[in-house]
């Protein structure tokens, strides 16, 4: 039993941390039909953002040197610029053209963080240590909790609630969702397009500053490709969750990170390897059942 | 706000489609506080019409203006800006949303602060008769209330026209009397023309001032409603068609 609650808090953490990630793309993805890869090398230069770029293992800190608040700051700051550099250059001038050119664009922003990042760091993996103190196990209850699992949690959930009371109470979230379901018709009672997109960019720059540093926090390691797992679990998170569904996101988020968790412990130790086929045939038998996701909104629809 | 604009005109609207002709040389005016009576036979070209006065289909030769002034190049964005609000057969309210937060979109578009655009919402879905619960989220709203949200959203805009797309399709005898009524109050309580695209007779006569009449991609008649009932062009084009539009003549 006790062990039981562990595997939940851990799974539950998962789950919301890939729930943050699946938000992410379905806001861009709802305001845009952009489809966005280059959210995966956010997160990649996030955690970079730590250190200073040099060919070490095991470079000297860069923002990871500030205290706890400003290092915070600094990485989901400049995070959040990126990604709004990258709307403004990137997307921006391709908003009329088909969402295939789009996905293109990402991909080809995608190439260029990861080659940037290759130049000026090397494409070794490396080591940092942050939050040292928070992979400490807490006891509770009886219960040895990883603290980096705790504090995944109070985040990721914090996030989501704040991200919910801003999309449900504020005017500009009003619009956003408006805009994210059905954006011809959101521009043509008045929401300003331009100021709805660069919110949406900017709050998944927000989200994935925030996801760079508890990835580092809880594995103490950098690479390249860093980014790529969590976000292509997210895209078939909104995926299994209703494209232009932001709560399908979330849903579907919490169902692949609690799947893997859970194949992760329960799968017999030989059959471990084979977590991620378990979570995709998962993903393929959801879509077989709902073809639509599992929440289905008007922008799933063809448009007039 | 803005002030309420007096006459939209479209003024011989030919629109093609690779040789085909949709429309062809349509003249039709909509003056502020009027009712006008979209109608025709299938195909006639009604519904190019209202894109082409909305902004959504740009005309091949010919001109829609606002108390003069040419919107028919502007996208449909600037079209809305300049007081033309339109409503989709399809209904297209956001269904992520509550009925309220549909009218509150509208609302802030038009640039009132939350709390105006939320007191307008209540006001408007109030004055629209419609009681089932403004927070209700409309992923599961009846056909007929989705129709009404959609009315209200449009109007929410405080548009100076409004052209409603078949406000009246699958709605049953009871609906489209409360629908009947919420149209005629129209143009007293928004200070706007509408313009109503229907297939139902019923409510065609029963709320229009003047009824405009296409077939074919040309104008057939306009006139009175009684006018328009008599006319023998009219009740040919109607009943010619396989007879399957006897309620038309109604």
């Amino acid at each position: 039993m006790m062990n039981f609650v562990q595997v939940m808090i851990d799974a539950l953490a998962l789950g919301s941390l890939y729930a943050l990630v699946a938000l992410a793309i379905g806001l861009v993805f709802g305001v845009m039909r952009l489809v966005n890869f280059a959210q995966a090398d956010y997160i990649t230069l996030g955690a970079y953002s730590l250190v200073v770029p040099t060919a070490s293992i095991t470079p000297p800190l860069l923002f990871g040197a500030l205290s706890p608040a400003l290092m915070i700051l600094a990485v989901i700051g400049m995070v959040t610029m990126l990604a709004l550099m990258t709307e403004r250059i990137a997307f921006r001038p391709l908003r009329r053209s088909d969402p295939a050119t789009l996905l293109i664009s990402s991909f080809a922003v995608s190439y260029f963080l990861q080659s940037l990042l290759t130049l000026v760091h090397g494409g070794r993996p490396k080591a940092v240590n942050i939050g040292g103190a928070l992979t400490q196990p807490v006891e509770f209850a009886g219960i040895r909790i990883p603290g980096v699992q705790l504090l995944t949690l109070t985040v990721a959930m914090t996030l989501l609630v704040a991200l919910v009371l801003f999309l449900k109470k504020t005017p500009i979230g009003i619009q956003l969702r408006a805009a994210a379901e059905d954006f011809q018709m959101a521009r043509l009672l008045g929401v300003p397009a331009n100021r709805v997109i660069a919110i949406a960019f900017a709050i998944s720059g927000i989200l994935a500053g925030t996801i760079s540093l508890l990835f580092v926090i809880q594995t103490g390691l950098l690479s390249i490709g860093m980014g790529i797992t969590p976000v292509v679990y997210a895209f078939f998170a909104t995926v299994i969750g209703g494209m232009g569904s932001l709560g399908g996101a979330v849903l579907g988020g919490m169902v692949v990170g609690v799947a893997s968790a859970l194949l992760q412990t329960y799968l017999p130790a030989d059959l471990r390897a084979f977590r991620d086929a378990g979570v995709f045939g998962l993903v393929i038998l959801i879509l077989l059942v709902r073809p639509q996701g599992l929440i289905v909104t008007g922008a799933a629809k063809e448009r007039v | 706000m803005q002030e309420q604009k007096l006459t939209l005109e479209a003024r011989e609207i030919r629109v093609e489609f690779g040789g085909i002709r949709a429309l062809n040389g349509v003249d039709l005016t909509l003056p502020n506080g009027a009712i006008l009576g979209l109608i025709g036979p299938n195909g006639a070209g009604k519904t190019t019409m209202v894109n082409v006065m909305s902004g959504f289909q740009k005309p091949s030769t010919g001109e829609v203006r606002v108390d003069g002034v040419v919107v028919s190049g502007f996208t449909p964005q600037q079209t809305a800006r300049s007081g033309i609000a339109r409503s989709f057969q399809s209904a297209r309210v956001f269904r992520d949303l509550t009925v309220e937060q549909n009218l509150t979109v509208a609302g802030l578009g038009i640039g009132l602060s939350k709390k105006a655009a939320t007191e307008q919402a209540r006001d408007i879905l109030d004055w629209i008769g419609y009681r089932q619960g403004n927070d209700r989220r409309c992923n599961s709203l009846p056909y007929s209330d989705e129709r009404r949200v959609s009315i209200a959203r449009a109007l929410a805009t405080r548009p100076s026209f409004a052209l409603l797309d078949e406000p009246a399709s699958g709605m049953n005898e009871r609906e489209c009397e409360q629908l009947m009524e919420v149209i005629v109050n129209i143009p007293r309580r928004f200070r706007c023309g509408v313009m109503l695209i229907e297939h139902n007779m019923q409510v065609i006569m029963g709320v229009c001032e003047r009824i405009h009449v296409l077939d074919g991609g040309r104008t057939l008649a306009e006139g009175l409603p009684e006018e328009i009932k008599k006319n023998p062009d009219v009740l040919r084009a109607y009943l010619g068609d396989k007879g399957t539009r006897h309620h038309a003549a109604g």
